[in-house]
C-alpha cells in the first residue's frame, strides 16, 4: 500500500509539472463545451412560417399576429390547404406550419381548449425543435394573457408534427454527447499516453525490476486521472447548468456514479492502447483516429443511431460513449431513475472489466 | 554462501535463434564482475534473465540465493538496476526520484529522508536537491541514476552499460562510486563496451555468440590471450563471432 501510496504521487508530480497535460485535463473540457454549447444553441430568428387558417376567428388572428410580432417567426403565406402546405414545405419556402382548426375558436371560449397544430421541417432536427419551441413558447403567453384578462383557465394545447424526421433526435444532446467525448479524449488518450511515455523514456524497465506488481503500476496510472475527470465531469455539470441553461433534471448522485463508471471504462481503453502501442505518437495516433472519431460519429452525439445503416448501428453498439449518452440524457434531460438505465449500465460495467482484464493480462504478457 | 550468483547452463532461444546458450558462472559476494561482450552477444538476454525480467529456456540459476523461475519477486526485492537509458524520471526532482524508488522498494518514510540526506552529501549534490533532473548534466544524471538505483541498499546491482556518452573524467568518478559501493558489500555486475573499464573489474567474462568464451581476472586474461591489455584480449574474441 506504501508503495502504491508513492506511486500515485508521482503520477500527480507528472501531471502537475507538463502543462499541455494539464491544459488538456482542465481547460479543454470547458473550451469545448462552451464553444460546442454556443455553436448549437444559437439563436434562430425570422424563421419563414405559414399559417392555415380554418377558424377565420379573432384568436386564430391574434395568435397569428403575435407569432409574425415576434422576431423568431416571420409570416409567408396564408394556406388554405395542406397540400399547399407540403408544396411549401417541399420547395423549401417555410420552415414551420401553424395549423388552426375550424372549431378551434369556439371551442377554446367554450369547453376552455383549444387544439392546434405544429408542422415543422425536421429536415434538421436540431432547427426543428428548436423554432417549434419557441412557437410553443409564443403560444404559451398567448395563453397566458387570456388568463389575465379572463380569469379562466384556458388552454391552448399544440400538437407538434415533425416532417420528414418524425423521431425527432437532438437538442440537448450536445451536453451528453460532450460529456461522452471529454472523457473519452483525457481518459483514454491521456493515460495511454502516459504509459507508453514511460516505455519510451526506459522508466518502465526499472519499473518492471523493481518488485511492484504489474497491476499497481497500471492502476496508480489509473488514480490520478479518475479523480480530474471527476473533477471535470462537475466542471462541465456546472457550466452546462449555469451558463448553457441545461437543465439537470435527474438524481446528480446517479448523474456521478453513471460518469464514474464511463470514466472507468474509457482508462481501461486508453490502458489496453497502452499495452500495444510503443510510442507516444502510435498512443496518440490510435486514440484519436481509434477512439475519438468513432466515438464522434457513431456514438448518436452528431448523427442519429437510428438513421445510420444497419451495418453501423451493430457497430455503434461496441462503442462505450454510445451507452453512456443514452443513459446519461435520460437521467440528466429527461430527469429518469436507475431502473430506466440499468441496462446501458450494465453493459458499461460489462465493458469496463472486460477491457480492464484484457489490459492487465496484456501488460503482464510484455514483462 | 559466498556466491550471490549462480548459473549453469543458462539457456534463452527465441524461436531457432538462440541468444544465451548454455552460460555457467558464479558471481562472488562484493564483487565487481564485468560482462562483456559485443552488441547481440546475449548480454542484456542473460542480464534479463538474472532480473527476473525475462524466464529462461532452461538451466538453472539462482539470484541472491533465490531461483530465476519461481522467485522473481524475491530477487526483484534484493537487486538494483540501472538500464543504458538514465532510467529517472526527468520531471521529478532529483530527491523526488530518491523518495519514489525508495517507497517502491518499500523502504520507510523516515528511512528515505535520512538516506535522502546521506546519498545527497556523498555525491555532492546538496545543492541539486530540488532541482528536476533534466536540467542537470549528463555526467551527474548518471551519478545519480547509479545511487538511486543502489537507494534500497540490494545485494547485487546490475548496470547495463552505465557510462555510455559521457567524458572520460566523469567515467573515473563514477566507477569510483561502483567501488565505494563494493566496498560496501554491494556486488557489482556491470556490461560495458569500454575495455579500459574492464581492467577496474575483479573479474571479467567475455561473451560471443551466446556463450561464455573467457572467464577469469583481467591479469589472467591478459596472460592466457598473450595479450597486452584487455582490448586485445576482447578482439582476438570477438573476431570469432557470427552473430556481430
Amino acid at each position: 500500500m506504501k508503495q502504491f501510496g508513492s506511486f500515485i504521487k508521482k503520477e500527480f508530480l507528472h501531471i502537475f509539472r507538463d502543462i499541455r497535460t494539464m491544459m488538456m485535463l482542465l481547460a479543454m473540457p470547458v473550451i469545448q463545451l462552451i464553444i460546442f454549447g454556443f455553436a448549437i444553441r444559437t439563436e434562430i430568428t425570422n424563421t419563414p412560417f405559414a399559417v392555415f387558417d380554418e377558424s377565420k376567428s379573432t384568436s386564430s388572428r391574434l395568435i397569428t399576429e403575435r407569432m409574425n410580432g415576434s422576431r423568431y417567426f416571420d409570416l409567408k403565406e396564408n394556406l388554405n390547404s395542406f397540400v399547399k402546405i407540403e408544396e411549401y414545405f417541399r420547395k423549401g419556402k417555410i420552415k414551420l406550419a401553424l395549423v388552426i382548426p375550424q372549431n378551434f375558436s369556439d371551442d377554446l371560449y367554450r369547453t376552455g381548449t383549444g387544439n392546434l397544430q405544429l408542422l415543422a421541417d425536421a429536415s434538421d432536427p436540431n432547427e426543428a425543435s428548436t423554432i417549434t419551441s419557441y412557437a410553443q413558447q409564443i403560444l404559451m403567453q398567448h395563453q397566458q394573457s387570456l388568463m389575465k384578462t379572463n380569469k379562466i383557465p384556458y388552454v391552448i394545447r399544440t400538437e407538434i408534427k415533425m416532417l420528414y424526421n418524425p423521431q425527432l433526435q437532438s437538442a440537448y444532446n450536445f451536453v451528453p454527447g460532450i460529456m461522452g467525448l471529454i472523457l473519452m479524449l483525457i481518459c483514454a488518450m491521456v493515460t495511454s499516453i502516459s504509459i507508453v511515455r514511460e516505455k519510451e523514456q526506459g522508466t518502465m524497465e526499472i519499473l518492471l525490476v523493481s518488485p511492484v506488481k504489474p497491476v499497481f503500476i497500471v492502476l496508480s496510472k489509473a488514480v490520478p486521472y479518475l479523480l480530474i475527470a471527476f473533477l471535470d465531469v462537475i466542471l462541465i455539470l456546472l457550466i452546462s447548468n449555469n451558463i448553457l441553461h441545461v437543465p439537470i433534471a435527474g438524481n446528480i448522485f446517479l448523474i456521478l456514479f453513471l460518469s464514474t463508471l464511463f470514466i472507468l471504462s474509457a482508462l481501461s481503453l486508453g490502458m489496453l492502447i497502452s499495452s500495444v502501442t510503443k510510442t507516444q505518437q502510435a498512443a496518440m495516433m490510435m486514440s484519436g483516429a481509434g477512439l475519438m472519431l468513432p466515438t464522434m460519429l457513431l456514438s448518436g452525439l452528431i448523427f442519429p443511431v437510428e438513421n445510420m445503416p444497419i451495418l453501423l448501428q451493430i457497430i455503434s453498439n461496441l462503442i462505450p460513449a454510445k451507452w453512456f449518452i443514452i443513459a446519461i440524457k435520460d437521467v440528466m434531460i429527461k430527469g429518469l431513475e436507475f431502473t430506466a438505465i440499468w441496462r446501458e449500465l450494465s453493459i458499461l460495467l460489462g465493458m469496463t472489466v472486460f477491457l480492464l482484464t484484457v489490459s492487465i493480462k496484456q501488460f503482464k504478457n510484455r514483462l | 554462501m559466498n556466491t550471490v550468483i549462480t548459473t549453469e547452463n543458462l539457456t534463452k532461444r527465441f524461436g531457432d535463434f538462440t541468444a544465451v546458450d548454455r552460460i555457467s558462472f558464479e558471481v562472488l559476494k562484493g564483487e565487481i564482475f564485468g560482462f562483456l561482450g559485443a552488441n547481440g552477444a546475449g548480454k542484456t538476454t542473460a542480464m534479463r534473465m538474472l532480473c527476473g525480467l525475462l524466464s529462461p529456456t532452461s538451466g538453472k540459476g539462482l539470484v541472491a540465493g533465490f531461483d530465476i523461475y519461481k522467485q522473481s519477486d524475491d530477487i526483484k526485492r534484493n537487486i538494483g538496476y540501472m538500464s543504458q537509458k538514465f532510467s529517472l524520471y526527468e520531471d521529478l526532482s532529483v530527491a523526488e526520484n530518491m523518495r519514489l524508488f525508495g517507497g517502491i522498494y518499500g523502504m520507510s518514510p523516515k528511512n528515505i529522508i535520512s538516506k535522502t540526506g546521506e546519498v545527497l552529501k556523498e555525491l555532492e549534490l546538496n545543492n541539486e536537491r530540488n532541482t528536476l533532473v533534466k536540467s542537470l548534466p549528463l555526467g551527474i544524471k548518471q551519478k545519480v541514476s547509479f545511487a538511486v538505483s543502489i537507494f534500497h541498499t540490494p545485494k547485487i546491482v546490475f548496470l547495463d552499460e552505465p557510462t555510455g556518452g559521457v567524458d572520460p573524467v566523469a567515467r573515473r568518478k563514477f566507477w569510483e562510486m561502483i567501488y565505494q559501493a563494493a566496498e560496501k558489500g554491494i556486488t557489482i555486475f556491470v556490461t560495458t563496451h569500454y575495455m579500459d573499464e574492464a581492467e577496474y573489474c575483479n573479474r571479467v567474462s567475455i561473451m560471443v555468440d551466446g556463450r561464455i568464451e573467457a572467464l577469469d581476472s583481467p591479469d589472467k586474461l591478459k596472460k592466457t590471450f598473450h595479450a597486452g591489455n584487455m582490448d586485445d584480449v576482447f578482439q582476438s574474441l570477438a573476431r570469432k563471432a557470427k552473430n556481430s
